[in-house]
């Protein structure tokens, strides 16, 4: 089962992987979380449901997602 | 005996940067330069060298960035026009510390001027010229020779103090046809050493930036500082000269270029009248040869200025003697160039009443 | 488990100060992976351009050389004709492809230099506070067009791949958009072919990417990349417009 790893201090809360981007739509950006720079950072939801696909990855402009197989 | 060709200035430089090594011109036509990249089109070709001929001065100074921030040795050359579109390339390049050649062959200036001699580019070639706080090594070449021998020591000092370097010459000596020797053994590009500053892809070690910025505070002004050290120690060790009949003078003359070889008649005029005239050629305008100037002040009364401008050289003489002696100035600028009877005229002037 | 996608080493561990869903990042990650896919990161010179991305000279694991805006094509010439066994990059902006270079890419693309040029086409001057491009559509606002585009007063955008596309000199020109998942992979697949054309010396490749810039657009990153798609798209079509490959060449 494939595990994406957010990372946290990098994620800049853009939004981008939260939008449309997903197949399993399940990343959000965490609403009552910031990190040290001031950004809501995204997170998986159910990480049951996702295939490893990387659309996440592709569209993260820092990166800030890293997934295992 | 070594073979001796006459040739056009222009040529000599050609050759020259040929035997120092160099392999990579990149440039565009203006007159009254337009001998160089022609017969650069064809020698570069000929050993296996890069000739470019840009679309602009800009992209010419540009594309010697390219080459020289890959290690190796490029030059280009242009008239006061395209050089004053070259600045921005020269400030980035010594912002950088990186070595490159550029030739001036001036003409008459400013704007369009026209297409005669002239020494008016000296304050652009010796005040930085571009934006920012730096110099360049600039080489006063006044013989065909001597076109083909500076561009030797003009790269070894590049590379020496990693700065750019300029030949300040002008349309007479770019033009004029003088025999050359061809003296000294040509380089071999092979034979020089690689730099340990150079882009040429990062295997086997650490990866390389060349850059002229540091937008974290306080950095840019310790690479000005250093680069300033460096300019100290090219102050200190790297003014060239020559001088003639200077030790009993009553009254020297101070020119470069084609300006000293006028002179240098003038001078052999006066001395036949029986005036104690000597010559100061600088051969580096930057740095210049302050040091013998401030000796020479407290020694000579008068020193005359001849510069093919409205009066650029004069500033660093009155600099190098304080203004111990008094200063003259003969010029002719816009494309002029002076005689040696109207430099012997002033020499009477000055030194009063003829003999 | 192993990592299938993370940080490529082809960047290095600094983190980016782009904006929140600028587009350079994914550009910057494309080349980043090609640099070690092709296996070229060692052999590679990349030149940053003067904007946003000036400091891609610290993102990208590589030698990299920062040049006056606009020159990256002359400062390429230069590096790849005197060291032809190196990969060289060009990575601009708008304003330094399409205002200050225009010379510069012009005749690197008509001498077909064998370089790979990679031009982030985000419509605005960004690093400046968000002026007028050259790209900047008609009637869009920016900071020197605060009223939207007069194309009777600041004339017409420049369609750069169209441009070019008018000279013989390019192997390959194409139009790319990092906005959704499916044309960041169609990105991927552009920068890969122009970079492989320069490692089997086919002469001149670009790839213009359409990018967003939320901050000089004034929008968030979903709003960016959605006006991007709708708006931005449809004004800079997206596609190839030179393949000499095609041709058999």
């Amino acid at each position: 089962m494939p595990e994406v790893k957010i990372l946290e201090e990098v994620c800049k809360g853009c939004g981008l992987c939260c939008d449309n981007v997903c197949p399993e739509k399940i990343l959000i950006l965490i609403p009552d979380r910031i990190n040290s720079n001031g950004y809501h950072p995204a997170m998986v939801t159910d990480m049951k449901k996702c295939t490893g696909c990387g659309y996440c990855f592709k569209v993260c402009p820092e990166p800030a997602i890293e997934i295992y197989k | 005996m070594a073979e001796k060709k006459l040739m056009y200035g222009n040529h000599a430089m050609v050759e020259g940067v040929i035997a120092a090594g160099c392999r990579f011109f990149a440039g565009y036509p203006i007159t009254p330069q337009n001998e160089i990249p022609e017969l650069m089109s064809i020698r570069m070709n000929e050993i296996g060298g890069v000739f470019v001929q840009t679309e602009s001065e800009i992209s010419a100074i540009n594309m010697l960035f390219g080459a020289a921030a890959a290690g190796k040795r490029a030059m280009t050359s242009s008239s006061s026009p395209g050089i004053s579109l070259m600045q921005e390339g020269i400030s980035y390049i010594a912002g950088a510390d990186i070595p490159v050649l550029v030739v001036n062959i001036v003409r008459g200036g400013p704007g369009l001027g026209n297409i005669a001699p002239a020494q008016s580019d000296y304050y652009q070639a010796t005040r930085g010229g571009g934006h920012g706080d730096y110099f360049t090594i600039t080489l006063a070449p006044n013989s065909a020779q001597d076109l083909y021998e500076f561009p030797k020591l003009a790269f070894e000092l590049a590379e020496k103090y990693r700065n750019p370097a300029l030949i300040l010459a002008d349309g007479l000596l770019g033009q004029m046809m003088e025999p050359v020797e061809f003296s000294s053994k040509p380089i071999d590009p092979k034979s020089l050493s690689e730099k340990e500053w150079a882009l040429c892809g990062c295997k086997g070690r650490e990866r390389r930036v060349v850059r002229s910025y540091d937008l974290k505070a306080g950095m840019l002004e310790v690479l000005n500082l250093r680069r300033a050290e460096k300019y100290a120690k090219i102050r200190s060790n790297e003014q060239r000269f020559k001088t003639e009949y200077c030790d009993d003078a009553d009254l020297v003359i101070v020119a470069y270029g084609t300006c000293s070889r006028v002179s240098d008649a003038a001078v052999k005029m006066a001395r036949d009248k029986g005036f104690k005239v000597g010559l100061l050629r600088p051969i580096t305008l930057w740095p210049f040869p302050m040091d013998v100037l401030g000796d020479m002040a407290k020694k000579v009364d008068n020193f005359l200025v001849v510069e093919m401008s409205c009066g650029q050289m004069i500033d660093d003489v009155k600099l190098a003697t304080e203004c111990r002696s008094r200063i003259y100035f003969h010029g002719r600028p816009g494309g002029g160039v002076p005689t040696p009877p109207e430099i012997y005229k002033r020499i009477e002037e000055v030194l009063g009443g003829a003999r | 488990m192993k990592m299938i996608f993370g940080r490529p080493a082809g960047l290095t561990e600094t983190l980016q100060r782009y904006c929140p869903g600028c587009g350079h990042g994914i550009v910057h990650r494309i080349i980043g992976e090609l640099l070690v896919k092709l296996d070229i990161r060692e052999r590679t010179i990349g030149i940053a351009p003067v904007g946003c991305s000036v400091f891609a000279d610290e993102y990208f694991n590589c030698d990299m050389i920062q040049p006056p805006h606009g020159r990256g094509p002359a400062i390429a010439t230069g590096l790849k004709r005197t060291r032809p066994e190196c990969i060289v990059f060009s990575y601009q902006g708008d304003g330094d492809l399409a205002a200050m270079g225009t010379a510069e890419i012009i005749h690197a693309a008509a001498r077909s230099e064998n370089i790979t040029v990679i031009f982030i086409n985000n419509a605005i001057f960004g690093m400046t506070g968000g002026q007028m491009a050259p790209t900047t559509l008609p009637g869009m606002k920016s900071t020197t067009s605060v009223k939207g585009r007069d194309i009777a007063k600041q004339g017409y955008p420049i369609k750069v791949c169209e441009m070019l596309a008018s000279l013989d000199g390019p192997y390959y020109l194409e139009r790319c958009a990092v906005d959704t998942p499916r044309n960041v992979i169609r990105t991927e697949k552009a920068v890969k072919t122009a970079f492989a054309n320069q490692i089997s010396n086919k002469g001149f490749s670009m790839v213009e990417i359409l990018s967003m810039c939320p901050t000089g657009w004034g929008q968030t990153p979903v709003q960016a990349k959605k006006w991007l798609g709708e708006v931005m798209a449809e004004y800079y079509p997206l596609g190839v417009f030179r393949d000499l490959s095609k041709e058999g060449k």
